[in-house]
């Protein structure tokens, strides 16, 4: 549950009154009598006395829908959670949902749809940086709003897009500096599939291991997206014998990548690992095992050990399931609605240029986000803490290192 | 090279070469079912790899039951699993050829549309069945990890395993096909269907088991490659590109040519693999085979007909 910056005070109280909140006790003390729809929606959303509408936009066919499904997930969890705790301004949110079907001309005709049709107040929405590439024009002309959950590359800062992932800085920075101290990391092997997030990815930490930790990168590959092939690579990394193997390896190329090491005897005991593609959706497919005592590099793992952490897995888990896994996308994902929802409130508006006008002020934060307290940068990013897990068995992670709140750089100079 | 020894070197040279055989064993896995249905029927079986896929979902149901209900079977399942993987996805081939492809044998071309569209079928329907999520069968322990021979040397127990199960499979249906009465009618029926129907061949039970073959040994395939790669509604669709390449450049109609084109592609990936990035060496790859396909269109090894 979470509540807007000028309500912070509640925070104090945060578990007993989500819960009386939960339970119909409390009823949100916004009602819409106290913002009239023509006050708050002036640019002809979709807003009614007692209802605003929003959008959904994520692949649930195709390749993609094995990592969006989450996302999805856990976008509907966060805006059933505020419409029970009284909805957003008096009004209750309801959903327009759209297939992307993992094709990216889609994103960017269902983006029209849900903004020239249906008018929607905000989307939430795409995953791979193509599919929002793909969508980022459409925003930009109808004045839209999408909360985009998934690490990215970063070099991207667009007035209609709220970034409620890391970007690529905040996560490989803190990453190669922890294993360079902890692990006394001198040579890197990166590895990564064929397309731009890995390729921009490996080049910031290439900059970052040369020029600022004065290490040595032994090798450097990208592999075809898809290809299930790496005796070759396998072998190779075995002449250059790195110190780290520094891996972003997607899709169905990440789980044959991790049983073909494990396989050639490649094991946590022998060899250090960090992936920047691997959370706990991931682990399903590769099998713990297979996985068992590497590292990933993420703000958020399942096993996070506090309080809001541990009432957010409980609320997914009721309601898509016991066996659901909760990765780093799933988690930024459900964030969106609740920033959206702080920013309006803010605001006091549902129009688009307000909202981005609050977000930039620097105020929009949330306590009681799982992965702890994040708050929104002027430059539509989050600041948020950077963590370390070491894989166990069960396909669960233990957190072994935390950062301090790092600031969101999408143009880090020197790294381009 | 100053820091390494002799020793390392000639250590990785082996596991190299392993590399390079293991990748041809996969290769001729995936190539084989199509070589039977495509080279021997003309059938464009676009939905080969959604056929893989069932195999390798098959393997997982079995894998998730065996846990479940028979924990003390868990290190034998999995041989199981490849027979049961046969019988589904050869099963479901045979009720695909009943259905849908023999009414096209006429128009080859629309059974490239029609598979295709039941390759999207298919696809979906894993997606539905199994949850858009990949998922993984918990393999036995003997199929983990690997074979060491000497301390340096680390060869892959699933590698092993699966060039030991193409060399079945491959022995199986060069049997099959050329030292049974069934293979002789298989053969027969492929090159003249009109005169083979006059010498009391019944054709169509012929192409009817003839594509079930291709489909069950999809499936096995499929099974045997969840030790090495993943399983998600869309997992077929990473092989069928390899796996038509295989089969075209072999020569549609020849299993030795099957055999030889996947033993080439594979050596010259991997070794290519070796020395430059993985996405150069498929791109000098596939332009190696263009450049061969342009001067030998029938492939590398063709049975010579009278035109």
């Amino acid at each position: 549950m979470s509540y807007f910056s000028r309500r912070k005070f509640l925070g104090k109280t945060g578990a007993l009154i989500s819960a009386m909140v939960a339970a119909g006790f409390i009823t949100s003390t916004a009602i819409a009598a106290d913002y009239p729809t023509a006050e708050v929606n002036t640019t002809g959303l979709s807003v009614t006395d007692d209802t605003v509408t929003v959008g959904i936009l994520h692949s649930l066919t195709g390749t993609m829908a094995i990592s969006e499904t989450g996302a999805q997930e856990a976008e509907k969890l966060a805006i059933k959670q505020i419409n029970e705790s009284g909805g957003i301004l008096g009004r209750q949110i309801k959903i327009i949902q759209e297939d992307g079907a993992s094709d990216w001309p889609t994103f960017a005709e269902k983006s029209r749809k849900l903004l020239v049709n249906d008018k929607v107040a905000a989307v939430f929405g795409c995953w791979t940086s193509a599919s929002r590439k793909a969508a980022l024009p459409v925003f930009e002309k109808e004045n839209g709003l999408l909360y985009y959950p998934t690490f990215y590359e970063g070099l991207e800062q667009s007035k209609n897009v709220i970034y409620t992932g890391q970007e690529a800085t905040q996560q490989i920075l803190a990453g190669l500096d922890w294993v360079a101290e902890e692990k006394g990391a001198k040579t890197f092997y990166l590895i990564g599939s064929d397309y731009i997030w890995p390729r921009t990815s490996m080049k910031i930490a290439r900059i970052h291991i040369e020029k600022v930790l004065g290490g040595k990168v032994v090798g450097e590959e990208y592999k075809p997206l898809g290809d299930t092939q790496f005796g070759s690579v396998i072998n190779k990394i075995r002449l250059r014998k790195p110190d780290v193997i520094f891996a972003a390896v997607v899709g169905g190329s990440n789980v044959a990548w991790f049983k073909q090491l494990n396989a050639a005897g490649i094991t946590s005991d022998k060899q250090t690992l960090l992936t920047l593609s691997v959370t706990e959706d991931e682990v399903l497919g590769i099998g713990g095992e297979n996985l068992e005592g590497f590292y990933s590099v993420m703000k958020y793992f399942q096993s996070l050990d506090n309080p809001n952490n541990a009432e957010f897995v409980k609320a997914f888990k009721e309601m898509h399931g016991e066996d659901s896994v909760i990765g780093d996308v799933t988690q930024a994902a459900y964030l969106g609605p609740w920033l959206w929802k702080a920013a309006v409130e803010k605001a006091g508006s549902f129009d688009v240029d307000k909202i981005v006008e609050a977000s930039r002020t620097g105020e929009i934060e949330l306590d009681t986000a799982p992965e702890g307290y994040v708050k929104l940068h002027p430059n539509h990013h989050l600041w948020s803490k950077t963590r370390i897990g070491k894989w166990n068995k069960d396909g669960q992670a233990t957190v072994v290192y935390e950062s301090e709140l790092i600031e969101p750089n999408p143009f880090p100079e020197g790294y381009q | 090279m100053g820091e390494y020894s002799v020793q390392e070197l000639t250590s990785i040279l082996a596991m190299q070469g392993f590399a390079g055989i293991s990748l041809f064993s996969v290769l001729l896995l995936m190539a084989l079912g199509l070589a039977i249905i495509f080279g021997q029927m003309g059938v464009i079986n676009m939905a080969h790899g959604e056929f893989m896929a069932m195999g390798a979902y098959t393997t997982y149901l079995l894998s998730v039951m065996t846990q479940t209900y028979f924990p003390e079977f868990m290190n034998y399942y999995f041989l199981l699993a490849i027979v049961a993987s046969f019988l589904v996805a050869g099963l479901f081939g045979y009720l695909t050829e009943f259905v849908l492809i023999r009414h096209l044998y006429k128009r080859p071309l629309d059974t490239l549309l029609a598979t295709w569209g039941l390759s999207l079928i298919m696809q979906q329907s894993f997606r539905s069945i199994f949850g858009a999520r990949e998922v993984s069968p918990t393999l036995p322990d003997w199929l983990m990890g690997s074979w060491m021979p000497t301390d340096t040397i680390f060869i892959p127990i699933n590698g092993m395993f699966v060039l030991a199960l193409t060399a079945v499979v491959t022995i199986g249906v060069y049997i099959l096909m050329f030292r049974s009465t069934w293979g002789l009618n298989v053969r027969a029926t492929t090159q003249n269907r009109v005169m083979s129907g006059a010498v009391g061949i019944n054709t169509k039970q012929v192409d009817r088991l003839t594509f079930a073959l291709g489909c069950g040994i999809a499936g096995i395939a499929g099974a045997a490659f969840t030790t090495i790669a993943s399983t998600g509604p869309t997992s077929g669709s990473l092989y069928i590109v390899d796996t038509f390449m295989v089969v075209v450049f072999g020569g549609a109609a020849s299993l030795f040519g099957t055999i030889a084109s996947a033993f080439t592609i594979a050596q010259a990936q991997s070794i290519l693999e070796f020395f430059i990035s993985g996405s150069m060496a498929k791109v000098f790859t596939l332009l190696a085979l263009v450049i061969i396909l342009m001067m030998r269109p029938e492939g590398l090894f063709s049975i010579k007909v009278r035109k």
